[in-house]
């Protein structure tokens, strides 16, 4: 059978598998009930498990009327993306691979091609064949649907984690009176550089701060670009009155910095934070040091 | 001392006949000790900048003080415009060896500056009046725009 008439024995086997869907959809909801995926997704009520295999069913009678058997964005499967989606995510957090759960929608394909088949006197009649080819398709997008949403339920995870990790990493620390330090650790991209400005900003006007210190030991390497991010950083927090200090300089980074011609020349720098907190302190006429053998006796 | 210029809240609330078409009021200028102390709220306009720049040199020149400060925390949006204004009237006010200081930007507004590449090098800044008061006050330099 060529491909184009292939095609055109689709159009009415779609036709004739969504009549077919729409007929034994009580049926089917029932069976799959039963299935692995439903009965673990559903594990308290199986009116529930029931009522989803309804819906799902009903979705691709949609799907298969509309003759779109391989398009994931039949507006069919809108319908479902949700219901489908949940219950992925559902047998994702029980610990299931992607692999497992593309393998549990395959099992569903089973149990309705053998309703399919009963309906025919004659399963090995080429209508019949063609009517299950199309049912196979069919389920086959189903698989596919429930992978995309499975995978795009992860990404959202990963975008929700990363802008948590994004607030976890920028703590703002008060060390002294007036005197607030942001260490940053790990690669600074813009996204970050906007946060740790906006996490210093309101920290400054929080903290009624002066100084204001970048440590950027826990940053692996400083190129032109984070070297533009902790310029804006320290105008900005100038522009809110507060002096900044960049420490924790390696220097490994000092000479990177140098072969790449940055200019950090209207940016104070300390190597080490306690310099820079040395510096704040002294700025501010507050002295430390060593407790002498008179005050010691004093107490 | 004249018109606009004179002691106290001058120029608050009376519109300055001719001098900002279509807007009824002038941004007041305050004198505390040797310093002006000039409050900047919601959105100021080419006419009225123009205005309190004339009235910021004017009140300087006739009065001899050494300081003033901008007080912005109720500026919610600063453009290119008003950085410019702002840096304007510093440059001004240092002609006529007063120092100025930009008190209360708010950290929205910092960011947006900082974004636009506006660094506003040549300005004093404070977190707000009381301490751009004591930044004055303490005389030389210091604090956020010392270097």
């Amino acid at each position: 059978m060529s491909v184009a008439e292939e095609n055109a024995d689709q159009e009415p086997a779609a036709q004739q598998v969504s009549a077919f869907l729409e007929r034994r959809r009580e049926q089917i909801a029932q069976r799959w009930a039963d299935s692995a995926l439903f009965r673990t997704v559903f594990t308290v009520a199986r009116d529930e498990a029931v009522e989803a295999g309804r819906s799902v069913t009903a979705a691709l009678a949609a799907v298969a009327a509309s003759g779109g058997l391989e398009d994931i964005r039949a507006s069919g499967f809108e319908a479902v993306r949700d219901q489908l989606g949940r219950m992925a995510a559902s047998r994702a957090r029980t610990g299931i691979d992607p692999d497992g759960i593309a393998r549990e929608v395959a099992a569903l394909r089973e149990p309705v091609t053998e309703l399919l088949r009963a309906e025919f006197e004659d399963p090995d009649a080429p209508e019949a064949q063609r009517c299950v080819v199309a049912l196979t398709v069919l389920m086959g997008t189903l698989r596919l649907v429930v992978m995309e949403t499975t995978v795009s339920a992860g990404e959202e995870l990963i975008a929700r984690q990363r802008e948590q990790l994004h607030e976890v990493a920028t703590p703002v620390i008060k060390l002294w009176e007036s005197t607030v330090a942001v260490p940053l650790i790990g690669t600074l991209d813009s996204a970050r550089s906007q946060v740790v400005m906006e996490s210093l900003l309101d920290a400054i006007v929080a903290e009624r701060a002066r100084y204001a210190i970048l440590d950027i030991t826990g940053v692996p390497t400083v190129d032109s670009l984070v070297a533009q991010h902790l310029m804006k950083t320290v105008a900005a927090a100038r522009l809110m009155g507060a002096e900044c200090i960049v420490s924790g300089i390696r220097p490994a980074i000092a000479q990177t910095i140098v072969h790449l011609g940055i200019d950090l020349g209207t940016v104070l720098t300390r190597s080490s934070l306690a310099d820079a907190l040395a510096y704040a302190l002294s700025r501010q006429g507050v002295a430390i040091s060593p407790v002498t053998a008179a005050d010691a006796g004093a107490r | 001392m004249t018109g606009a210029a004179g002691n106290g809240p001058a120029g608050f609330g009376h519109p300055v006949a001719g001098a900002v078409g279509g807007h009824a009021f002038t941004v007041p200028v305050l004198r505390l000790g040797d310093t002006l102390l000039v409050t900047l709220q919601g959105e100021l306009h080419d006419g009225m900048a123009e205005q309190l720049q004339h009235d910021i040199t004017d009140r300087i020149a006739h009065t001899r003080v050494t300081g003033v400060v901008i007080d912005i925390s109720g500026v919610e949006i600063v453009d290119s415009f008003l950085g410019r204004v702002l840096a304007e009237i510093a440059a001004g006010a240092g002609l006529l060896a007063a120092r100025t200081v930009l008190a209360g930007m708010r950290p929205a507004v910092a960011i947006t500056l900082v974004e636009l590449g506006l660094n506003l090098p040549g300005l004093l800044t404070a977190l707000d009046v009381e301490r751009a008061m004591e930044l004055l006050a303490a005389g030389e330099p210091e604090g956020g725009g010392s270097w």
